[in-house]
């Protein structure tokens, strides 16, 4: 048999907005445990919520940047249920009337409809100490409210979805844009940005769904992949084997690879919303929608096109853009003065973004400035170091902050060109290796092989590793000819 | 003495606040015992703020409008390091590390605060018999309750406590012990008054309000406490008018109407029926017009009060589940300590409207319930909107009866709530209502007539209110 999978992906971010939602305590992740918090975030009697305005330009820029419609009035609901973690026992969120509604994204040429995108407060942190983490069994909890109040956004994309690549991307390309437009930091391993996947099969060419299946518990863009192909998998042999799929909620387990049911919750839950009372209908303004209209930086889409008009290759432009490197490359290849885009490419992809990979440092407030790797990439296009070099002298930009002409100085790396220089020291390593050359000369093409690359190993040694290895390897090819 | 001849002398240096502040506490003294207006006197913090009035004085400063003016507060109002009941027992020995805005306003204007005065626990009830602290007396009559759920605060300025004190009215808390305590009692329009620091009861309807034994003095307090607040997004963003330098307007030309379906409706005691209408009399002896009017749906406002009030009340009181502050009784997991903790914190009316309003929210029941009432409402929006395009003002009763008897319907909740009958409505419709004494009624007690005014209209409301009291 042969299905379709339908997936629908409801992603939660955290706002990068300065203060929480409904009150004016710092939104920041890593405080000391229940320092960020005042009378409002903790629910005290007699407090009321006032909604952060910031919240609501970056839904509207989000609104722009998504083609959502923006409603004429959105309302705040409370989500009502008993959990030790939420000051309230009831969460703020909407409901009926979300902030935006019937937004879309393309993904690879595919428009993938956007449901919805709300805003809500988060909770606080919960520690169960003892019985395996769980609340039920723990000997005791203890509660960090810092997080209690923090915005939060969640965005229900429509079930347009067909296959767990696309979904990885579809996140992707979300999260692209929701950095661009500073949003959130969208970073899937710290928890501001939570996504559940709803995954169902059904025939392929029928038109009704299948029975829903919420995934949770992905990680990163990888586990997201791994656990929508492993879940359509599961459910197709669930199907195969002529069961019905129950409706429930998985848990990804990422080091399994294999998501498991979880423990359904006693009775079915009843939020029993209804409209806010403390807080006014949210209308946002003609001069706040042309607000966020001209405040829209530019999108991932456009970022990539324009990399690649500069001479970046499509995939290069797409990870650039993903690592949030459009701008740090694009500046520094207009500034090139012999190099290619290619040359700023490689040290884009290689040693600049395993530096912010291993440290985690901002795109934004790199040391190695893009002015600097323009000068960098002139540098290895105009020989005057190796690309390996180049490399080197990234990492120590990077690192120190120096130049890269400064570290090339520094360290001597410049390399050497000049043939008869580079002539001479090959003609003495040919000299003190007179076995050596015999085999070589007498050895097939594989022999040979092995036997240039100590050859060279030999004449970068005698050049501290600065001899220009086109030049050494045309000088090798000539005397070991015989 | 009235408030406004207190601020008086003591701004122009003719008493000390302290002297004052003393007077009131012997007062208190003398029969709080048998009256039980408060759940907490604070005579010391009282003496000190006195004499931080007189300090300011001596130095060539104004301390305000309500200097050295003794104030009570209902025991729902949160003050910063001082205990903070709601009447009830789930919040133990809750100190709220702020104050109310209405509190922070009344100190920045002078006022004293003299004690947190006794309400029906969460404000729910019509009598202060509610209380987890035990029941109030009505000053007139001991054996009587004041009205609820603001009682206290009634019974406070009958009593010469404090001529001035304030209440919070969600269904009619203030107006109808106000009408019970032969006091002057306001709720103001919905949002004039900053609900920041009200302990919630039921978020769409809560109005903080004051009570006073004159309308200036209450129209003073009204002044200090109302206006914009930005911690309360409810709160309306204008600055409302002066009332205390607009009361005596006059009613020439204002048009009154009576309302049938509140005045004339069963259970309205005869003499309760016979103050509005010489109430009405008097206004027209002042030049006002007089007619009858009828508002329909006005009697559908008991059954939507009792399906949206306890719907929010049912979420605002979620959070006393133990974890965080308050009451705590252990259980074997965190749902069980929910439950005990609840189980043994709230008083029996409190968790039936948590009940009521749980069930009325739930999946299901939702557009039959909540959804219904809240139609209602719009019904009685609409009903008093075109009532008020003829008229300026309309008269009602506030309670249907004198106050009753200590134990009389604590048994039976339905003739309890019935007791909200004429104030609710205006309370569903966000709109400005007070209660003026005018005359007695059964057993030689109190009677209150009922001014209703259309929203943020509080400065005609009070003319008529201000030649009612004149009138007697």
């Amino acid at each position: 048999m042969t299905y379709e999978a339908v997936i629908g992906l409801e992603s939660h971010v955290e706002l990068l907005t300065e203060t929480k939602l409904f009150c004016s305590c710092p939104n920041e992740f890593g405080a000391e445990p229940n320092t960020n918090v005042c009378p409002v975030c903790l629910g005290l009697p007699g407090s009321l919520p006032v909604l952060n305005e910031r919240a609501v330009e970056l839904a509207l820029r989000l609104a722009e940047a998504l083609n959502f419609t923006v409603p004429e009035r959105s309302l705040f609901a409370r989500k009502n249920y008993f959990y030790p973690d939420m000051p309230k026992d009831f969460q703020i969120s909407q409901y009926e009337e979300p902030i935006l509604a019937d937004g879309q994204l393309e993904i690879d040429g595919v428009m993938i409809g956007i449901e919805r995108a709300h805003l809500e407060e988060d909770t606080g942190k919960s520690l169960h100490v003892g019985g395996g983490g769980r609340i039920h069994e723990a000997a005791h909890s203890l509660i960090d409210y810092n997080r209690a109040g923090v915005p939060l956004m969640e965005i229900v994309s429509r079930p347009d979805i067909r296959t767990a690549e696309q979904a990885r991307a579809y996140v992707a390309e979300l999260r692209g844009v929701l950095l661009a437009i500073g949003l959130s930091d969208v970073k899937m391993e710290e928890g501001s940005m939570r996504v559940d996947a709803n995954v169902s099969l059904r025939k392929t060419g029928a038109s009704e769904f299948g029975t829903k299946v919420e995934v949770k518990n992905m990680n990163s863009l990888r586990s997201l992949g791994r656990a929508s192909e492993h879940e359509i998998e599961r459910q197709a042999a669930v199907l195969d084997a002529g069961e019905r799929i129950p409706q429930e909620t998985r848990h990804w387990d990422e080091s399994e690879g294999r998501t498991h049911g979880m423990r359904s919750k006693e009775g079915s839950s009843d939020y029993r919303y209804f409209p806010e009372p403390d807080l006014l209908p949210v209308s946002p303004t003609a001069e706040a929608r042309d607000k966020a209209r001209g405040s829209l930086p530019e999108l991932p889409a456009a970022m990539r096109a324009r990399l690649v008009n500069l001479g970046i290759s499509e995939q290069g432009a797409r990870t650039l853009v993903d690592a949030g490197l459009a701008t740090h490359t694009s500046t520094a290849v207009v500034n090139l003065a012999v190099g290619k885009a290619r040359d700023v490419e490689v040290l884009e992809l290689g040693a600049v973004l395993a530096h912010i990979n291993e440290t985690g440092e901002s795109p934004t407030d790199l040391r190695l400035t893009a002015e600097g790797t323009a000068e960098l990439a002139d540098l290895v296009a105009s020989g005057v170091i190796s690309g390996s070099q180049g490399k080197e002298v990234a990492a120590v930009s990077l690192t120190a902050g120096t130049s890269p002409k400064a570290v090339v100085e520094e360290r001597g790396l410049a390399q050497v060109s000049d043939e008869s220089e580079l002539a001479a020291i090959i003609d003495a390593v040919i000299a003190a290796n007179p076995d050596e050359v015999a085999a070589y000369r007498a050895g097939d093409e594989k022999a040979q092989k092995k036997k240039r690359g100590f050859f060279m190993g030999e004449a970068m040694k005698a050049t501290k590793g600065s001899g220009n290895p086109q030049v050494l390897n045309s000088l090798l090819d000539d005397r070991l000819k015989g | 003495m009235t408030a406004l001849e207190i601020a008086a002398a003591v701004r122009a240096g003719e008493r000390s606040a302290r002297e004052v502040v003393d007077e009131h506490l012997a007062t208190i003294e003398a029969r709080e015992s048998e009256i039980h207006a408060f759940n907490l006197v604070l005579a010391d913090e009282a003496r000190a703020a006195a004499d931080a009035v007189d300090a300011a004085i001596a130095a060539g400063d104004d301390p305000g409008p309500l200097a050295g003016v003794p104030v009570a507060l209902k025991d729902n109002l949160c003050t910063r390091g001082i205990r903070t009941t709601g009447g009830s027992r789930i919040l133990d020995d809750w100190h709220p590390p702020y104050d109310a805005t209405v509190v922070e306003r009344l100190r920045a204007a002078g006022a004293v605060a003299v004690g947190k005065t006794n309400l029906d626990e969460f404000a729910m009830g019509s009598s202060t018999e509610n209380s987890a602290f035990g029941p109030t007396s009505n000053p007139h009559d001991l054996t009587r309750v004041p009205g609820g759920s603001s009682g206290g605060s009634a019974a406070a300025v009958a009593a010469g406590f404090a001529p001035i004190s304030l209440g919070s009215d969600t269904g009619g808390s203030i107006r109808q012990p106000a009408a019970m305590c032969g006091v002057v009692g306001v709720k103001p329009t919905y949002g004039r008054v900053s609900r920041y620091g009200l302990i919630a009861f039921a978020s769409s309807l809560d109005q903080i309000g004051p009570f006073g034994a004159t309308v200036a003095d209450a129209a003073l307090a009204l002044d200090v406490i109302g206006g914009p607040d930005p911690r309360d997004s409810t709160c309306i963003p204008d600055a409302p008018p002066s009332l205390i330098d607009s009361l005596d307007g006059g009613v020439d030309g204002v048009r009154v109407g009576i309302v049938e379906e509140l005045t004339d409706a069963e259970g309205v005691e005869p003499e309760v029926r016979d103050a509005v209408l010489r109430a009405a009399a008097a206004l027209e002896a002042a030049g006002a017009t007089v007619d009858r009017v009828s508002v329909p749906s006005v009697v559908y406002g008991i059954s939507a009060y009792y399906m949206i009030a306890p719907a929010e009340a049912s979420s605002n009181l979620a959070r006393y589940d133990g974890v965080r502050y308050g009451l705590r009784v252990d259980g074997d997991d965190v749902l069980s300590m929910n439950a005990r903790t609840r189980a043994a914190g709230f008083g029996p009316e409190v968790k039936r409207r948590i009940m009521l309003g749980t069930y009325a929210l739930s999946a299901g029941y939702y557009d039959a319930y909540y959804g219904k009432a809240q139609r209602v409402r719009t019904l009685i929006i609409r009903d008093f909107a075109h009532a008020f395009e003829s008229h300026n003002v309309l008269l009602t009763p506030t309670a249907p009866t004198v106050a009753f008897k200590i134990g009389e319907k604590s048994a039976d909740p339905l003739s309890m709530y019935l007791a909200d009958v004429c104030t609710v409505p205006s309370s569903l419709a966000g709109h400005a209502a007070m209660s003026v004494p005018f005359g007695t009624g059964a057993a030689n007690m109190p009677v209150g007539v009922q001014v209703l005014a259309p929203a943020l209209a509080e400065v005609v409301m009070f003319r008529v209110a201000q030649v009612l009291e004149s009138a007697q």
